[in-house]
């Protein structure tokens, strides 16, 4: 039950994908070809809401609903996120579809990006087959 | 109503998405990303005996109910909030794409390519398996997507996060410009 205000985050999100168009494949060509600002417009608002929200979480150090700090992991730089980020890259222009875009184009009846999705995660798992091999 | 059955231009939806990252914090010390999941599905359903897998992927259940969110979001916008039509791309996108071999612009994702049918083609094939394949290596490999890396990561002003987002568009810029046309051929 505790995670069920997750799943509520989650509808908002979906909802908010397909509203605006942004799991659109058409969308994201139009985005790469530097055709409209729609896609940078939201990108770019988002991280400019998010980071004023944190930074008044951090000035007013407000906690969780639990009561608990709120704390950010920091990330530590690896060369895998510049190779990893190349070849994601390359598969969002195909795609038209990041991980998130992929859930709500499944719930929004494109039944095919299924496959997408078990393509990705096979993607995934073979990223962690092969993962100490790869340079990071 | 007719607000929110026309579709939603970004300066509405963009605001809204960075309110997730908030929203996830307070409600219980959740950083937004949704890559993660792909690896969760991989512990819980082939783990393989891959050290990358073993761990207590049941500690991050928040975030399974979290796309399950996203999928029921996606059927209640697509079925009840929207007022199907064709995306309103630039004109100049669409010539474009028509030069290159795309005719359905119906949808939101071009029927030429993304369907069942399609799929037993090589064009099909490439797009949605390769493509779908590409996505769920490259965001493991890059430690998060759009979400992880892009939004929360930069907003957060971790550099290494920017590092990332700046490849991701590099990758897409060079698929779209370099590669594509060439795919749209096959």
């Amino acid at each position: 039950m505790k995670n069920l205000k997750f799943l509520l985050v989650g509808m908002c999100f979906g909802i908010i994908l397909i509203k605006s168009e942004v799991i659109s494949w058409f969308r994201i060509q139009e985005m790469f070809r530097l055709q409209a600002f729609h896609m940078y417009g939201i990108i770019g608002s988002a991280i400019v809401v998010a980071m004023i929200s944190i930074l008044l979480i951090k000035r007013f150090n407000i906690k969780t609903i639990h009561q608990e700090a709120i704390i950010i992991p920091d990330k530590q730089f690896n060369w895998g996120y510049v190779y990893g980020g190349l070849i994601f890259g390359l598969g969002w222009a195909l795609t038209g579809a990041c991980p998130g875009p992929i859930f709500a184009q499944i719930g929004s009846g494109i039944l095919v990006t299924t496959l997408t999705l078990l393509s990705a995660v096979a993607g995934t798992w073979v990223y962690g087959l092969l993962r100490e091999k790869l340079p990071h | 109503m007719d607000i929110i059955k026309q579709p939603w231009p970004w300066y509405v939806a963009g605001p809204l998405i960075g309110l997730i990252v908030p929203a996830l914090l307070i409600l219980g010390n959740k950083t937004f990303g949704i890559s993660s999941t792909l690896r969760q599905i991989c512990a819980a359903c082939i783990p393989a005996n891959i050290s990358f897998f073993k761990y207590d992927w049941k500690k991050d259940t928040w975030n399974l109910f979290f796309i399950a969110g996203i999928v029921i979001g996606g059927f209640i916008a697509a079925h009840l909030l929207s007022d199907p039509g064709p995306v309103g791309i630039n004109p100049k996108t669409i010539v474009a794409l028509q030069q290159q071999g795309i005719k359905d612009f119906s949808g939101l994702l071009p029927q030429d390519i993304f369907s069942f049918k399609a799929l037993t083609t090589l064009k099909g094939f490439v797009f949605i398996v390769i493509g779908g394949f590409l996505v769920g290596f490259g965001t493991r490999y890059a430690g998060g997507c759009t979400s992880g890396h892009a939004i929360m990561g930069v907003s957060s002003l971790q550099w290494p996060s920017l590092v990332a987002t700046c490849c991701f568009m590099i990758g897409g810029f060079v698929m779209t410009w370099l590669i594509l046309p060439y795919l749209l051929q096959l």
